[in-house]
């Protein structure tokens, strides 16, 4: 098979070296001189250098020929062009575009982008997985009405360490769904004691960014995804 | 006519002075305030003292779009400095709120033609800048 990737941040770079080890033809584009450089020293001849949204660039790459095209860049509008014209100019039979922002997923399946992957989906799914049905129903009618999964990593100075689950008196519409400790993840119950160095996995309405935060990280140290 | 802008740089802000003042209702959306700014400067009385409409925000927000009067527009002309923005608001304004009249502007050639092909009314200004050139590179006739 031979597969195009756009994006050589994380996710790209990881998916290329998989399907390489897999056997598979790859061609990584990135657009960062930089980080195409940095690259490059690995993966050779198969990342090139240039903006994939420009359609010689993507000619160059070989797209008449690709059995697959993913994007993967940290830029919605790009993944959209991108896949829009692998589909629709270059008759690519199978695209993947990752949605950055949950909101512009409407935005992918308008313009016929399927399958659109964002993580907030994966992490649902993993959710899907581990608790019991009843509990994912309401989670997944949640997320049709836009709420927001965010991970903290908990740091030493937060108000919540050393705090039991239930103990924690979060703001109206929120709630821990997640906690990553030592490599692994489990579903908290009231009695999950919060330590420094946890990375907490939380749904809220959007908006509750901030004052989530204070709780976790005050001085701002997590991240979001 | 209600025409509404999303980008108002040199471009976006001149067409939407011009539209105004041929009598058009005009609405603009911009995630820069500079850009209010860009509408005031040079003019007697402000943009909203002119009837003119601001509101800030990113396109690619639904809310945004709404706000700013998408759902009565006839007119949607996507300016900013994005080619990639502006080829998906476009098409967004078109599928999802059924715009009869979409304008776009794309500096890149290709781009532009190709989607041209595809029922869009893309505006090349890197195209004519070529022409242009070409055409003052030309010999003069004898």
């Amino acid at each position: 098979m031979y597969a195009i990737i756009v994006g050589a941040g994380k996710v790209g770079r990881n998916l290329a070296r998989e399907l390489i080890d897999k056997g598979h033809e790859v061609t990584l584009i990135e657009s960062s001189r930089p980080r195409y450089l940095a690259i490059e020293e690995e993966l050779e001849h198969s990342v090139q250098y240039g903006d994939a949204t420009e359609l010689w660039v993507l000619e160059r790459s070989g797209i008449q020929r690709a059995d697959l095209v993913i994007a993967v860049t940290g830029d919605d509008e790009d993944n959209m062009l991108v896949c829009q014209v692998a589909k629709e100019k270059y008759l690519c039979d199978r695209i993947i575009a990752r949605v950055n922002n949950p909101r512009n997923h409407d935005h992918f399946r308008l313009l016929g982008i399927q399958p659109a992957v964002s993580a907030t989906d994966l992490i649902l799914r993993l959710i899907e997985h581990e608790v019991p049905r009843y509990g994912l129903v309401h989670l997944l009618a949640l997320e049709e009405e836009r709420l927001e999964i965010i991970e903290l990593e908990v740091s030493a100075d937060a108000p919540t360490v050393g705090e039991t689950v239930a103990d924690i008196n979060l703001p109206e519409g929120s709630l821990i769904i997640s906690v990553l400790r030592g490599g692994s993840g489990f579903v908290p119950k009231p009695d999950t004691v919060i330590e420094a160095g946890d990375e907490v996995l939380l749904v809220l309405d959007p908006g509750l960014e901030e004052a989530i935060t204070a709780y976790f990280a005050p001085n701002g140290v997590g991240s979001t995804g | 006519m209600f025409v509404l802008i999303v980008g108002a740089g040199r471009v976006g802000s001149a067409v939407a002075k011009t539209a105004l003042a041929a009598g058009h209702q005009v609405s603009v959306l911009d995630e820069d305030t500079l850009s209010h700014e860009r509408l005031d400067a040079g003019q007697a009385a402000s943009w909203e003292e002119a009837g003119g409409q601001f509101t800030v925000g990113t396109a690619l927000e639904i809310d945004a779009l709404v706000q700013a009067g998408i759902e009565r527009a006839e007119v949607f002309i996507a300016s900013t400095d994005g080619d990639n923005t502006n080829l998906i608001i476009a098409q967004i304004a078109q599928r999802r709120f059924g715009v009869e009249k979409v304008i776009v502007r794309v500096m890149d050639p290709a781009r532009a033609s190709w989607y041209g092909e595809q029922g869009l009314h893309t505006i090349s200004p890197t195209k004519h800048a070529i022409e242009m050139f070409e055409h003052a590179l030309a010999p003069e006739p004898a």
